[in-house]
């Protein structure tokens, strides 16, 4: 089987790149502190805690203030990390991640751990698939879902550098790397994950890999998949979508709800600009008990899946 | 100089805060001017007797900071900062006009001195929380002053707040609590009850000192002092609609305006 997936190498938690790129950055900058509600473990942050204890920030399990504290340490000139469960530090904080963070415009960081459905068995309540619905109109807020663990390296070093709030969507998930030649980071730009012209599998974050594995399946069908890596949701790659919305038909691919996250995204810009059939693979709201393997298989969030939501769309391609 | 001989300043500041916060109402027919004036006077005490700022540096790192929580008072805070040199006063005839730097609620981008934007209930304190931590780690002198209503109290993220400001013994932070008693409808005790608001914080971990919030001379005595060594909970009591006859603790003023009788009168009793 001609499985052209860039995929090779063992998967990898990217968390554990996440907490050793923070601490480079840590060490060389004295501003970067991190702020979290008792997450210190579930965002391995044990070591940081160890090297830079007055710079880890524990505010206990109080995610409003631990937003609003992150907004006064940006007043105070740190540059703070905020780092919760994905489902907490949106649902939880979202008033003050809009007036705080978004709306005052400080220079925070904040970033959702075990996005999407990593904590499986443990349900809805616990799952954060709703975030990208609940930030996407948060037009100043930068939101990054980086891949693997190459682009997550990245993610954390832009957004230190970069001067505003970001929203850094990350996952306990092992993903396998990309491995794609001479990459570059670029915010705000989807990343050519494979080329192709029949349809474009548009995904984000634990979900790319997958993408590219169905158009290693398409491919053996004779159709031509391009899948795009689109780990900035805000601002919109619309240069991407103008040139996806050429190929015909897209599938988006995302560990979120189908609502208002990347597929609503797409669907609202394409419906607008240059319509084309659009097929959303996704959740559709309050799942059932099940791991996230489980997950994954039954809502399609596979390659087969994917790739079953390919020929969908290219059935419906004019 | 003695402390208290910025008294009269801080009367004469306080005087035309109130007159003028009160026409920007009347003018905009839109304000929350109950609120405004029973902080006016603590305003006042803070930007001309306690704070250390440059209203042409607003970014100075080491300025002290004052956070207004009860972001709806922009009649009070819009005409301390005025009265402080951030802005000229011509800028206050436009409060609340379409496009109009003076927003109903503040935002720190469109003023200088605004240290963050609130309207929401229950944001300043974890804010201010967060810059006194930041001054701590810093090791900077600056101070950090918040100013919540009572009402407010009730958002349960100030307790949040409280927890770590106590936990981690936040001696460079100032919590001012407008206890005017009355909240948008109704007085707080009789909607979900406060006291005793000081046995709270000192059980929370602040010094706690009561003060009469329309006493400059109280005002500054606590709000001057050093810190100690653990952050400090003023307890400031105020008349909602303080220095207006017809509008002292009548609930209806929180956001009342004034028709032009009522203007012309609450001038003539501010003098």
């Amino acid at each position: 089987m001609a499985h052209a997936a860039p995929v090779a190498a063992g998967f990898q938690d990217c968390r554990n790149i996440w907490v050793s790129t923070l601490e480079q950055l840590a060490e060389a900058d004295p501003r970067i502190v991190a702020v979290v509600n008792d997450s210190v473990g579930s965002s391995k942050l044990n070591s940081f805690q160890k090297r830079f204890p007055d710079r880890l920030i524990n505010v206990g399990i109080a995610e409003q203030a631990m937003v609003g504290i992150g907004a006064g340490l940006a007043n105070g000139g740190q540059i703070p990390f905020v780092s919760a469960a994905g489902c907490f530090i949106t649902g939880r904080a979202l008033e003050q991640v809009k007036a705080d963070i978004a709306y005052a415009g400080f220079n925070v960081k904040l970033v959702g751990q075990s996005s999407g459905v990593a904590y499986g068995e443990l349900g809805a309540t616990h799952h954060s698939i709703e975030d990208f619905a609940w930030l996407r109109p948060l037009a100043n807020l930068t939101i990054i879902t980086p891949a693997d663990a190459w682009e997550t390296a990245e993610a954390v070093k832009w957004a230190a550098a970069h001067e505003g709030p970001v929203y850094l969507r990350l996952s306990r998930m092992p993903v396998p790397d990309l491995h794609i030649a001479d990459r570059q980071f670029r915010p705000g730009k989807a990343e050519l994950v494979r080329p192709g012209g029949d349809v474009t599998l548009i995904a984000c974050g634990t979900t790319v890999h997958l993408a590219a594995g169905a158009a290693g399946r398409l491919a053996d069908q004779g159709i031509s998949a391009r899948v795009l890596n689109f780990s900035t949701l805000n601002p919109l790659d619309e240069e991407a979508l103008y040139a996806a919305a050429a190929t015909g038909a897209i599938v988006t691919v995302e560990e979120a709800s189908i609502r208002g996250g990347l597929g609503g995204a797409v669907a609202e810009f394409t419906a607008a600009h240059r319509p084309v059939p659009v097929e959303r693979v996704g959740f559709p709201g309050f799942l059932p008990t099940g791991s996230v393997d489980w997950l994954f298989k039954e809502y399609g969030l596979s390659p087969e899946g994917i790739a079953a939501a390919a020929l969908r769309a290219l059935d419906r391609k004019a | 100089m003695h402390m208290n001989d910025k008294i009269p300043l801080i009367r004469e500041k306080a005087l035309w805060m109130r007159r003028t916060a009160f026409a920007m109402v009347h003018r905009a027919q839109l304000g929350h001017p109950g609120g405004d004036f029973s902080a006016i006077d603590i305003l006042a005490t803070l930007y001309f007797g306690v704070m250390r700022f440059d209203p042409k540096r607003p970014d100075w790192p080491d300025r002290d900071r004052f956070v207004m929580s009860k972001g709806h008072a922009t009649g009070a805070l819009y005409t301390a900062l005025c009265a402080a040199g951030y802005f000229p006063e011509d800028w206050l005839a436009t409060y609340m006009q379409p496009r109009s730097l003076l927003n109903g609620h503040p935002n720190r981008n469109y003023l200088p001195g605004i240290e963050t934007n609130t309207g929401p209930l229950g944001h300043g304190f974890p804010v201010a929380t967060g810059i006194a931590i930041a001054g701590q780690l810093a090791g900077a002198g600056y101070r950090t002053f918040v100013l919540t209503g009572d009402g407010e109290q009730q958002e349960g993220s100030n307790w949040e707040a409280a927890m770590v400001a106590g936990h981690r013994r936040l001696s460079n932070l100032t919590l001012i609590i407008d206890r005017n008693r009355l909240q948008q409808g109704a007085g707080t005790e009789e909607t979900s009850g406060l006291d005793p608001l000081d046995k709270r914080y000192d059980a929370f971990g602040f010094d706690v000192t009561e003060v009469d919030g329309h006493d400059p001379a109280a005002l500054l005595a606590v709000l001057g002092a050093a810190p100690g060594s653990k952050p400090r909970c003023v307890i400031a009591n105020t008349t909602k609609g303080k220095g207006v006859s017809f509008m002292e603790n009548v609930a209806s003023w929180h956001h009342g305006v004034p028709n032009d009788a009522q203007f012309e009168q609450a001038m003539k009793e501010l003098v």
